[in-house]
């Protein structure tokens, strides 16, 4: 499987390029800054490994107990991936702002911080997609659902697929869901996986320089 | 490599489970709950709340779990840490994807009145596995809960306690959770203690009810896991579910001659 990645940069103390992630349905768009391997705090530091840090913004109000949540989520999926005893006693922080929310927002925030991670040059040993999948009434699967198809779901799952064997690295469901469905899920998510791959590895792919700040569009056609 | 860990116990075994109900006299429910080592006690205090303005005839639960440096050195004191505000999320989470209670059912008077459960986990001692311990204190404790009858006085306007006729909540599903922790894609243990989750590579709760619906598969980062594992995973929690809700139908009978 071939992978394309975003020319390399050395990474310093400041702020890379800062990639965004949008889904197409609705525009749900989340803005990842990434610092590191920068220095860190005494009292956070590891004397093997970096520190992985993951500051989640909501659009609006301050962050709670739910976005904390969602941090420790997002950072130790990171923390699977990132060769992080390559850079030993360092911090990388994630700051991810949610700029819009139309659903999906978990898995928008997933793909943002691994194009953040790719963008910084951070050596990581498999890439992560993150994907949703919702499941109506009739046990039907969607996946990607608009904020209107999540609240009308009976269950959603969210998924972090590896690059590596399509290995499950997150998953999180909010409705209770039967064996079934789940399994019918994380195929599906995984199917989806393959297509925004081949998606960012294939043709289309936006050519950018360091310091323009383009957006990186990770659409998917549905 | 011996299928055997530094406790003795099989790579598919649980910690001895005990479970203790209403010891907390001042609570309206409450349950000590010990998974080996691992001891977290949950109090429920039950108040009159103003039901909120988009659904009129629910109630609230508002679950809070207090990791206090007496039970681990690794936890300072001070405001609470992500790990404490991230199981308080999943318990939130649990209450909410397994129906174990209707917010309806807290509804006293449509529109004016409702009950507020404040569940408060705290504990005692952190030997790993927190998750699962949260959850069955949960379970049992909500169990446990006595509500007073209220009747709105409809001159005054007032609500008016009944202390003397108490009624048990209606627990309509029964979840349990199962935690795994991941070692290098390929091993997975059952119940993990400190030390083995300090090791992990990753780890997966599953919480399951008797219908065998999932309420949740939470697996936060850590190293991978292919649909196959996740499906080993899943079956353990199925047995795993049935053994626990024996023992919380044993305590159960027990107290009841009161």
């Amino acid at each position: 499987m071939g992978r394309g990645r975003a020319p390399r940069f050395p990474c310093l103390g400041g702020g890379r390029v800062l990639p965004r992630s949008s889904l197409p349905a609705g525009d749900t768009s989340v803005l990842a800054g990434l610092y590191g391997p920068a220095e860190v705090k005494v009292s956070k530091e590891m004397y093997d490994k970096a520190t992985v840090e993951v500051l989640l913004r909501p659009k609006v109000g301050l962050p709670g107990v739910f976005e904390k949540n969602r941090e420790q989520l997002i950072r130790k999926t990171c923390e699977a991936v990132l060769l992080g005893a390559l850079h030993p006693r360092t911090s990388i922080t994630i700051v991810l702002q949610v700029v819009s929310d139309a659903g999906s927002l978990l898995a928008c925030c997933l793909n943002a911080a691994c194009m953040g991670l790719m963008d910084a040059g951070l050596p990581m040993k498999s890439l992560f997609c993150g994907v949703t999948c919702a499941l109506d009434a009739t046990g039907a699967i969607g996946l990607d659902p608009t904020a209107k198809q999540e609240k009308e779901a009976r269950a959603v799952l969210t998924f972090a697929i590896s690059s590596v064997e399509r290995q499950v690295l997150l998953s999180t469901t909010k409705g209770p869901c039967s064996v079934e469905e789940e399994q019918l899920g994380l195929w599906g998510g995984q199917a989806r996986y393959r297509r925004r791959v081949r998606q960012e590895t294939g043709g289309g792919r936006v050519p950018w320089r360091q310091g323009e700040g383009n957006p990186w569009g990770m659409g998917v056609p549905s | 490599k011996e299928n055997c860990r530094p406790d003795g116990r099989e790579l598919g075994e649980f910690r001895t489970t005990t479970v203790n109900i209403g010891s907390i006299a001042t609570a309206d429910g409450s349950a000590l709950v010990k998974l080996g080592n691992t001891t977290v006690i949950c109090g429920i205090k039950a108040e009159f709340a103003e039901p909120p303005a988009e659904s009129t005839n629910k109630g609230y639960i508002v679950p809070n779990v207090d990791l206090p440096p007496l039970c681990s050195s690794r936890f300072r004191s001070g405001p609470p840490g992500e790990e404490a505000q991230a199981t308080s999320q999943f318990i939130a989470d649990v209450i909410e994807n397994s129906e174990i209670i209707m917010k309806e059912d807290l509804c006293i008077a449509n529109g004016k009145l409702a009950w507020v459960l404040y569940c408060d986990f705290i504990c005692l001692d952190y030997d790993g596995n927190i998750l699962d311990a949260c959850t069955f204190a949960l379970l049992a404790a909500l169990k446990n809960v006595q509500l007073p009858k209220v009747t709105i006085n409809e001159e005054t306007g007032l609500a008016e306690v009944d202390l003397k006729q108490t009624n048990p909540l209606n627990i309509r599903k029964h979840p349990v959770a199962t935690s795994f922790a991941v070692f290098d894609d390929t091993i997975l243990i059952v119940d993990p203690t400190a030390e083995e989750e300090d090791l992990a590579t990753g780890t997966v709760t599953i919480v399951m009810d008797e219908e065998g619906r999932l309420c949740s598969v939470h697996k936060p980062g850590g190293s991978g896991l292919t649909a196959a594992k996740l499906q080993d995973c899943i079956t353990r929690a199925v047995t795993r579910h049935t053994e626990v809700k024996k023992l919380i139908d044993k305590v159960i009978k027990s107290i009841k001659p009161k």
